[in-house]
């Protein structure tokens, strides 16, 4: 590394580096529902640094170039899910892609997730995706009220480990080519959530939920396309976690 | 004390009761089998005695003489087929968007798979070697002369 302990023995103040700066263009899928045009695509120059990310450079259009611009964020660190968004054609959180990962000589397209009603530009109706996420019962069901917590061996706690990280952002569902058809299928996001509940030793309706996903809508619609994996913004190995859902449904429990 | 809650949703109401789970297992069992009597059928139609040029109306006689060929058949058409439909079936599912157009090409799927599966089993259960007015003369020892 540059900043070597003799290096910063010879500076007394270390110099920090100028972060650089660079042109790049977004072309962001624009719709207004009260203006009754068509989607269409619009091209913004802004100037980013290398730290940047494309949530960045889309507030920088917000607040500098264009305010009518309409995306969803809010922690902005890749935690609530909110700005789940279709760049360069792949499923990603706008606050966890940086714009340098990209290729910035090439315009970066910026469109909404497919699958779902768009309501205003980047924006959405995620009710749909939010139904499938209830119908699983997506909460403890147990029998007992114990006054303390309920204790559970780490082993136990491991085997559903992967599917506690999801944090609801749609870019599995959504990149599910099963789901663009009719919407109609559970999709990646639900079954993670059911999985979840259904390999948690303190939850007693793993049947309930088993049987709820062995819906003609269900895992079965599930082709096994891994786009839900790799779109995974948490690393969740969706595919691995459906899979295991239908092993469960074979069983008929747990 | 501690609070009750009770459940805050009720089940889900069940939609009807669906085949997709028997679907799922039938194309991977099927499938499996498949592999074994395709290849093999492949192996001793062109591989074994005089490969490709040995086929012809006698081969196929000669073969559907032994009830195991035509075992190995029928389990092969109707496996295939079935297989086949059923793959067929979920690509409609997947990519017809109208429940119409979904609907006729599901049921036209099926009316050809059942088609193709009586014609065929007809053929291998009723088959006569005889059938050919000269079969005399390659299946001397089988058929009489007409």
């Amino acid at each position: 590394m540059a900043n070597s302990p003799a290096v910063l023995e010879a500076s007394a103040t270390p110099v920090i580096e100028e972060v650089p700066s660079f042109n790049v263009t977004l072309f962001v899928r624009r719709y207004n529902p009260e203006d009754g045009r068509e989607p269409y695509w619009q091209d913004f120059d802004v100037t980013v640094h290398g730290t940047d990310r494309v949530l960045d450079a889309l507030h920088k259009i917000k607040w500098e170039l264009d305010g009518s611009l309409t995306f969803r964020r809010s922690c902005a660190h890749g935690v609530c899910g909110s700005d789940a968004m279709r760049i360069n054609g792949r499923n990603r959180l706008a606050c966890k892609t940086l714009i340098k990962d990209l290729n910035i000589n090439e315009p970066i397209y910026v469109e909404p997730i497919k699958g779902l009603e768009v309501e205003k530009d980047l924006v959405v109706d995620m009710n749909p995706f939010y139904q499938a996420y209830r119908d699983v019962q997506p909460f403890l069901i147990a029998s007992d009220k114990p006054a303390k917590e309920r204790l559970q061996s780490p082993e136990d706690r491991a085997r559903f480990d992967d599917t506690t990280k999801c944090i609801l952002c749609a870019a599995c569902t959504t990149s599910c080519p099963v789901f663009w058809t009719d919407g109609q299928y559970f999709g990646p996001a639900a079954i993670v959530n059911a999985h979840r509940f259904i390999f948690d030793s303190r939850d007693e309706a793993a049947e309930v939920r088993i049987d709820i996903l062995n819906d003609k809508e269900g895992v079965w619609r599930c082709r096994t396309t891994f786009n839900c994996t790799e779109a995974c913004p948490r690393g969740i190995q969706v595919t691995k976690a459906i899979m295991e859902v239908k092993q469960a449904i074979l069983r008929g429990r747990r | 004390m501690s609070v009750v809650i009770e459940q805050p949703k009720s089940p889900r109401s069940r939609k009807a009761a669906n085949w997709e789970k028997y679907g799922w297992m039938y194309m991977r069992a099927s499938g499996a089998i498949l592999l074994i009597l395709i290849f093999g059928h492949l192996y001793v139609n062109l591989f074994v005695g005089q490969g490709i040029k040995g086929i012809d109306f006698a081969f196929v006689a000669g073969k559907w003489a032994n009830p195991f060929w035509k075992v190995w058949d029928g389990l092969m058409l109707w496996l295939a087929l079935i297989h086949g439909t059923n793959g067929m079936r979920t690509i409609a599912n997947d990519y017809a968007e109208r429940p119409m157009v979904r609907k006729v090409l599901n049921y036209t799927l099926w009316i050809v798979c059942a088609a193709l599966i009586i014609l065929g089993t007809l053929v291998i259960t009723t088959f006569d070697p005889c059938i050919d007015p000269n079969a005399s003369t390659y299946l001397p020892g089988v058929c009489a002369v007409k």
